[in-house]
């Protein structure tokens, strides 16, 4: 569906009848269907793609099949409603977040209006609270003894194909950004609910290709791409050739070589699309300048992991690659690119899940012998805290100089920001390598707003929901382009480097969208470069 | 309608109360043998509650981090909202239980023309939060002195604070008059806030009601209604209740009984309902957790091992020739060609 001109949406958003530009519905949201077209929903799975995902062992993902969101039939097997009320049962049993969160809300709607869900697309079903709901109603029916006494008067209603559809529907209009725990005076987490939405859609078989065919990729060929081992060292080695070439320093990178003292991952989009190729460029450049010894690996050759936004056995699953590998290649810790939801993997589930990491060592930065207790038990550390601790020791040579056709500023990504505390690291890096501004303080740090098309919402034919959701991040870009002249959105999120410049395309057409790391390597000063002056850094074309 | 359903329902439980504790005997009811019952199920419905939640793990290590993690050594850390200790994590569960730390960053945002999103801070909702909550806490405090004899050193403290404006006689509480404001304005934001009016359900208008009910026959009880109650008989019910000797005094007036009724529904109604935000605020993972989850192991009891990687060998396997081709090393050489 083509996405509408940016006047009509402009409008769109501020005059569309909406709850979040005054208009209140007069229906009770339960009585509102949700009515699928194209455009509002992302594509189902492909059958093959869930039939592969269920005969890996460990994983789950029954009932795989043709179905449309369009149609009113969505195939479901016959006993659904007991699968998903089982499944209900089974996830309250498990994860204590989910009962607390059902229980304690008091709709006190703090978190309405800080959804950007909400803000671009005015859905009521869109506040935090209400997509919550969508589930709690379900609970109190058949979990609560208010519920069961006073049904739909206390807020509980009865699991239809309807309310199944509903959550079909929001659960995949939320990116698990947990920008309304921030504000809520219980830390009611939206992402909790809407992992807990998709994991019980899984059971019946409904979840989208976006997620499941990356998902499925990278199990087998170890990225989302579907890079296979060749094809992913092609790409790496043409992205070197073009360092070579642009600062005539030959970069000795390795694949899958045993014995090296670090494994380096990245997601798979650094080294495949533009404009995550220059971030890649920067992470080779900058180990080259640094000397590190390191490899790359085509086994782990994702950083990211869909399965965060499948379930959390899919996430275990292919996060378990990581540790394998560095064990296989008996390396001593493991550095990870720039990337969001990949780090809330890896700081907040990847120990609990594949570790202990006994075989790993406690990371050491070999150029500074700084000791990162705070990774002592994953030993995985990101590559901001790693280049961070090099520029404070002197370790790199910069010119900002390099860097005097970029006015930055910087995105917070929503995982690193409220899930891992990963905020003043990138700002002490673009301190000493570019000239950049900070967004309006709402729209930064833990206050972030999603690029709108995070937990792999990131696909085309929902461009109209993605350009809304992004609204409010492209919004306080905008506020700085006008204000300070910025022209470069900086971030250290390989989604972001994607999704954000389709948001800038569409909302701040001049405004470029890159890595950190990128920077770091435009300004780089490295002995023995033969390199003139690169009017576009690493972008500048031969 | 919730909103009228919720004053239908208070009204109809002091109806209750206000007739059926004049029928001779039925005193008793209302008086001690309800109380009684609301107290067991306060006591037992909240402990089964929280017992409840205490029974499912704690998966993963999900707090929300508000601030700069401990990292660098030269990078500042933001200890309270970012806490990777014990103590900052007791240090930011205060600020969130005391002073509704969350609720204070709340803010207002507007789409204007153009587009363009405008935030700003809106404090009022944390404002009227804090003074309903701190206002019923002195008030709860002081009706300790009906059950104490002697009433503890502290009470005298509570009370001499609350009247410091010293006027009317009786002395006028404070706490009396901002918990009605208190309520008023989080009933009022329920029908004028047009997300809250959207999405608030009976659950949510009924317990402001009842509260509300309560607040105003106590007050009457102590401003305005005097000469129907005797304050001596009500504490010695009240030192009765807590001591398992209840005296029921013959110069107890409806008004009372009324208060008592509708504390008593409360006290049943609270663990079932969304009240339960005052045991689950304790127990909210994404706010007492450590942030320190690459530091220490956080433990999931139902992590499952038999959840294995594809492996490198079934990897190697798949795209073996295509490795060898590439110069990428493997575990396993090609076959030797044969002839």
């Amino acid at each position: 569906m083509a996405v509408p001109k940016l006047e009509q949406l402009s409008k769109s958003v501020v005059q569309g009848p909406s709850l979040a530009t005054g208009a209140i519905p007069t229906r009770d949201w339960m009585d509102i269907p949700v009515v699928f077209k194209e455009g509002n929903y992302a594509y189902p799975a492909k059958k093959d793609k869930v039939e592969y995902l269920n005969s890996q062992k460990g994983l789950h993902f029954p009932n795989a099949r043709v179905w449309s969101p369009e149609d009113d039939d969505w195939k479901l097997p016959e006993n659904w409603k007991e699968i998903i009320l089982s499944g209900l049962k089974e996830r309250l049993e498990k994860f204590r977040s989910l009962k607390i969160f059902m229980d304690c809300c008091v709709r006190c709607g703090a978190c309405a209006d800080k959804c950007h869900f909400f803000l671009g697309t005015g859905d009521p079903k869109n506040m935090p609270v209400l997509r919550a709901e969508l589930l709690r109603s379900v609970y109190r029916n058949d979990f609560t003894l208010a519920g069961k006494i006073m049904g739909k008067m206390a807020g509980a209603r009865e699991m239809t194909v309807g309310v199944l559809k509903e959550w079909f529907m929001y659960s995949y209009q939320c990116t698990e950004c947990r920008r309304c725990s921030v504000f809520c005076p219980y830390g009611i987490d939206t992402a909790e609910v809407t992992m807990m939405l998709r994991e019980l859609l899984h059971l019946v078989g409904i979840g989208i290709n976006w997620i499941l065919e990356p998902a499925s990729n990278s199990n087998r060929t170890g990225n989302h791409m579907g890079l296979q081992p060749h094809t992913f060292k092609d790409n790496v080695d043409f992205l070197a050739d073009d360092v070579e070439n642009l600062t005539g320093i030959k970069i000795n990178h390795t694949f899958n070589r045993k014995g090296a003292e670090v494994l380096f991952i990245t997601p798979s989009a650094d080294v495949f699309a533009e404009p995550g190729l220059y971030t890649a460029m920067g992470y080779l450049l900058m180990f080259e300048a640094i000397g590190l010894d390191y490899t790359w690996s085509t086994y782990a050759s994702e950083g990211g992991n869909f399965g965060l936004f499948t379930n959390n056995e899919t996430m275990k699953k292919l996060n378990a690659k990581m540790y394998a590998e560095a064990k296989r290649l008996g390396v001593k810790y493991i550095i990870g690119g720039e990337c969001g939801h990949m780090w809330r993997v890896l700081h907040q589930y990847m120990d609990t899940m594949n570790g202990p990491a006994d075989f790993l060592e406690v990371p050491v930065s070999p150029i500074t012998g700084t000791v990162f207790n705070n990774a002592a038990s994953t030993k995985m550390i990101h590559i901001s805290e790693f280049t961070a601790d090099l520029i404070k020791h002197g370790k790199l040579k910069l010119d900002k100089s390099r860097n005097s056709h970029v006015k930055a500023t910087y995105h917070d990504s929503c995982n690193p920001a409220r899930a891992m505390g990963l905020m003043d690291e990138p700002r002490f890096i673009l301190d000493h390598v570019v000239d950049w501004v900070e967004m309006p303080e709402n729209t930064i740090r833990e206050q972030t707003f999603c690029c709108g098309s995070g937990t792999g919402l990131n696909t085309d034919e929902i461009m109209e929901l993605r350009m809304r959701s992004g609204l409010p991040r492209a919004n306080a870009v905008k506020y700085v382009q006008e204000k300070k002249g910025v022209n470069m959105l900086s971030c250290v999120c390989a989604i972001d480097r994607a999704t954000l410049t389709s948001l800038m395309n569409y909302w701040n057409p001049d405004v470029r969208v890159c890595g950190v790391s990128e920077l770091v390597g435009n300004a780089l000063v490295i002995d023995g470069e033969t390199r003139g002056d690169l009017e576009d850094g690493l972008r500048t074309m031969l | 309608m919730k909103y009228a359903f919720s004053f239908l329902a208070v009204i109809t439980l002091i109806v209750i109360a206000g007739l059926g504790s004049q029928v001779q005997g039925m005193q008793y009811l209302f008086g001690v043998a309800l109380p009684y019952l609301a107290i067991l199920v306060f006591a037992g419905g909240f402990i089964y509650r929280v017992v409840q939640w205490a029974k499912s793990p704690v998966p993963f290590s999900i707090q929300t981090t508000c601030g700069q993690a401990a990292s660098l050594d030269f990078i500042k850390q933001s200890r309270l909202e970012c806490p990777n200790t014990t103590a900052e994590v007791v240090a930011r569960m205060i600020l969130e239980i005391f002073t509704f730390r969350s609720l204070f960053r709340n803010t207002k945002s507007e789409i204007h023309d153009g587009p363009k999103i405008t935030y700003e801070s809106s404090k009022w909702l944390w404002v009227f939060s804090l003074m309903f909550h701190y206002s019923f806490l002195l008030i709860i405090l002081r009706h300790m002195r009906l059950f104490l004899n002697p009433a503890p050193f502290w009470m005298d403290w509570i009370e001499f604070g609350d009247g410091i404006f010293q006027f009317g006689a009786p002395n006028v509480y404070i706490t009396d008059a901002t918990i009605l404001i208190g309520l008023v304005y989080l009933f009022g934001r329920r029908i004028t806030n047009r997300h809250v009016r959207y999405i608030s359900l009976i659950n949510d208008f009924f317990p402001l009601v009842l509260i509300f009910g309560i607040a105003v026959t106590g007050i009457l009880m102590r401003y305005f209604l005097r000469t129907d109650i005797d304050i001596v008989t009500i504490k010695r019910l009240a030192v009765g209740l807590v001591t398992f000797s209840p005296v029921i005094g013959t110069k107890i007036g409806a008004i009372f009984y009324i208060h008592l009724f509708l504390v008593s529904t409360l006290l049943v109604y609270f663990p079932f309902s969304k009240l339960m935000h005052l045991g689950g605020v304790f127990l909210s993972p994404t706010r007492n957790m450590k942030n320190d989850c690459r530091a220490v192991r956080h433990i999931n009891p139902w992590n499952d091992p038999e959840i294995k990687p594809h492996s490198y060998a079934g990897y190697e396997d798949d795209f073996r020739e295509f490795m060898v081709e590439a110069g990428i090393p493997v575990d396993k050489e090609l076959p030797a060609e044969k002839g």
